[in-house]
């Protein structure tokens, strides 16, 4: 008789979950917490209104590199929403719980919204920092997080090196040397990216922060707008943090549908809307336009085109021995 | 004694998969790159900087912390006063509060602008984002090991010994080191060896406050971090093989110096 009864609550739970409840991991890096929390609101009343469902996503977040081997450790992830493809590229590579293809899937690269490197100065601008070069004159201070352990700083370093590989007459040894000058300005290397937002903002080092584009909007918004001004240099580099939906989880889970659902709705006008709303450059258009004051429209250099896609990238600049090692040898 | 194999099979067993499985696993992890592999790994520039970071800034903190823990804990055994409760229970604080709390709290207070730095960058001394930073980090979270292990030994010392060294003439720093610092020196050491391998390891504390420059001050635990990053798990089991090997000898030679000077009592 008790056996029954637990069964019957053991069927009637299955049921319950199987029409009203559902639940994803999203799991993401560091500055997406704001982003995530709005989005995954209004996607879950979307879904509820068209299936019914009661949709709970669960979000970790993380620095992108170690939300990813933690996917890969077994994390499971229905979606990640990281800060570059080679994060992902990982997952495809060590964990194969993706196809390799996975950034074809979704349009624009899977990237739904996009981002850049800015400077964030002291207000008043003290040292007149405009561009790139100004960074490495005698007695600037720069704060950047460590590449190897962050996604943004990857970003920040691939702008710099994109700037002095790209200006007239410059070159990749050039560009190298200017790496090595800028990192020569920088006093503390955090391991993420809020951890020289804080840095700069908070412990007050150094003249200049750069930062991922919606860091700094974040941090001028909570300064109140009278502590740092942000300063767009002449070019900088499109930051595409990509998006997947992780297949072996997702099927595992059966969550497949929802999971595809929303990262689809990333695409939306509603979503665009919040993503510009929180300092990302929305792929669409019209909302990009209507937004137009925070994203100032500079030149942008892509990933591919300077630097042949990120597992190049990676190769050659952040993995053990490549050219950010090179430049902390000692004397040189 | 009776209960012998049933106790001596649980503490085989406690131990095995608590600290002996995960550790062989560690040791066994880089040889799958081949002892050259190994080698290089462990010998770069920047992991040697590291390690002699991570070792030195932790034996020098250690041994501040075994001259200022036998005087904290020397004053809190010996002496009532008002609000002596209230000392004791602070010596707990940085076992109890979380390390990367502490991290941001020191660095806070020890950055440029912050109470204690800002003085200090007067004077012109850089705490904060240096290896100095480190050695800051390192003393706070090693100190409550050097008191908490010394105190119950403090208050179980005989004052007849002193008593008797004073009546026949001893002064009271011949007193001290004859009679109260032989006694005390295998638990001190003790405590030191404790606060000395807690600071090798410690990571969510220094973190925040150390700067983290390649071959500047980035430690270890950190070089460990960035191979992870690399999914470069052997090397990171490589470096982490060397600190457990460094460890396991300064204990070793630390156990071997107490037991010595315990006998020679």
């Amino acid at each position: 008789m008790r056996k029954l009864a637990i069964f019957a609550a053991a069927l009637s739970l299955c049921g319950a979950a199987h029409a009203a409840d559902v639940s994803l991991l999203n799991v993401s890096y560091d500055p997406t917490r704001e982003l995530y929390k709005d989005i995954n609101a209004a996607f879950a009343a979307q879904w509820k209104q068209k299936t019914g469902d009661t949709l709970t996503v669960n979000m970790s977040h993380n620095g992108s590199g170690a939300s990813s081997r933690a996917v890969i450790d077994g994390l499971d992830a229905d979606v990640v929403t990281l800060a570059l493809a080679y994060d992902i590229d990982a997952i495809a590579d060590k964990a194969k719980l993706l196809p390799s293809n996975w950034q074809k899937r979704l349009p624009q690269n899977s990237t739904p919204y996009t981002s850049t490197v800015v400077f964030l100065v002291r207000k008043g601008n003290p040292w007149h920092i405009k561009d790139w070069p100004d960074l490495v004159r005698p007695g600037v201070h720069v704060v950047t997080p460590n590449p190897k352990t962050s996604g943004g700083a990857r970003w920040s370093y691939l702008a710099a090196w994109a700037y002095a590989e790209k200006k007239p007459g410059g070159s990749w040894e050039k560009a190298k040397q200017f790496i090595a000058e800028l990192y020569r300005h920088v006093p503390v290397l955090d391991t993420g990216a809020r951890g020289s937002t804080t840095t700069f903002a908070q412990r007050g080092i150094g003249d200049v922060l750069l930062s991922w584009e919606n860091e700094a909007h974040l941090a001028l918004k909570e300064a109140g707008g009278d502590k740092f001004e942000i300063v767009y240099p002449s070019n900088s580099i499109l930051a595409e943090p990509p998006v997947a939906v992780v297949d072996k989880n997702a099927d595992r889970h059966g969550t497949r549908k929802v999971a595809e659902a929303y990262l689809q709705f990333l695409y939306s006008k509603e979503a665009q809307e919040i993503e510009a709303k929180d300092f990302y450059r929305p792929r669409d258009k019209d909302i990009l336009a209507a937004h137009a004051r925070d994203f100032p429209n500079i030149p942008l250099y892509s990933i591919d085109d300077v630097f042949g896609g990120w597992t190049k990238a990676q190769q050659v600049h952040f993995s053990d021995g490549g050219v950010f090692d090179q430049i902390y040898k000692p004397g040189q | 004694m009776p209960g012998f194999g049933f106790s001596l099979g649980v503490t085989l067993f406690y131990l095995s998969a608590l600290v002996l499985i995960p550790l062989a696993a560690l040791i066994i992890r880089p040889w799958e790159m081949g002892f050259d592999g190994f080698w290089a790994a462990v010998t770069t520039p920047r992991v040697l900087a590291a390690l002699k970071l991570s070792f030195g800034a932790a034996a020098i903190a250690a041994a501040i912390n075994s001259v200022f823990g036998l005087i904290v804990a020397w004053v809190l055994v010996r002496y009532r006063f008002p609000g002596r409760k209230f000392i004791d229970a602070f010596v707990d604080l940085p076992f109890a509060l979380p390390t990367a709390v502490a991290g941001i709290a020191l660095s806070a207070l020890y950055a440029p602008n912050g109470w204690i730095g800002a003085p200090l960058a007067k004077l012109g001394i850089k705490v904060a984002f240096t290896p100095t930073g480190v050695l800051v980090a390192l003393i706070f979270i090693g100190l409550p090991f050097v008191v908490r292990t010394l105190e119950p030994v403090l208050a179980d010392l005989s004052r007849d010994a002193e008593e008797a060294a004073a009546t026949l003439g001893a002064t009271r720093l011949q007193s001290f080191r004859r009679v109260i610092l032989p006694s005390l020196l295998p638990t001190l050491l003790t405590g030191t060896a404790m606060a000395f391998a807690r600071g090798v390891g410690e990571y969510g504390s220094v973190i925040f406050i150390a700067g983290n420059l390649p071959g500047v001050s980035e430690i270890a635990p950190l070089m460990i971090i960035i191979k992870l990053q690399e999914y470069d798990y052997a090397g990171a089991a490589a470096i982490g093989v060397v600190m457990l090997g460094a460890s396991f000898v300064f204990l070793f030679a630390l156990n071997a110096l107490q037991a010595w000077s315990a006998s020679r009592r």
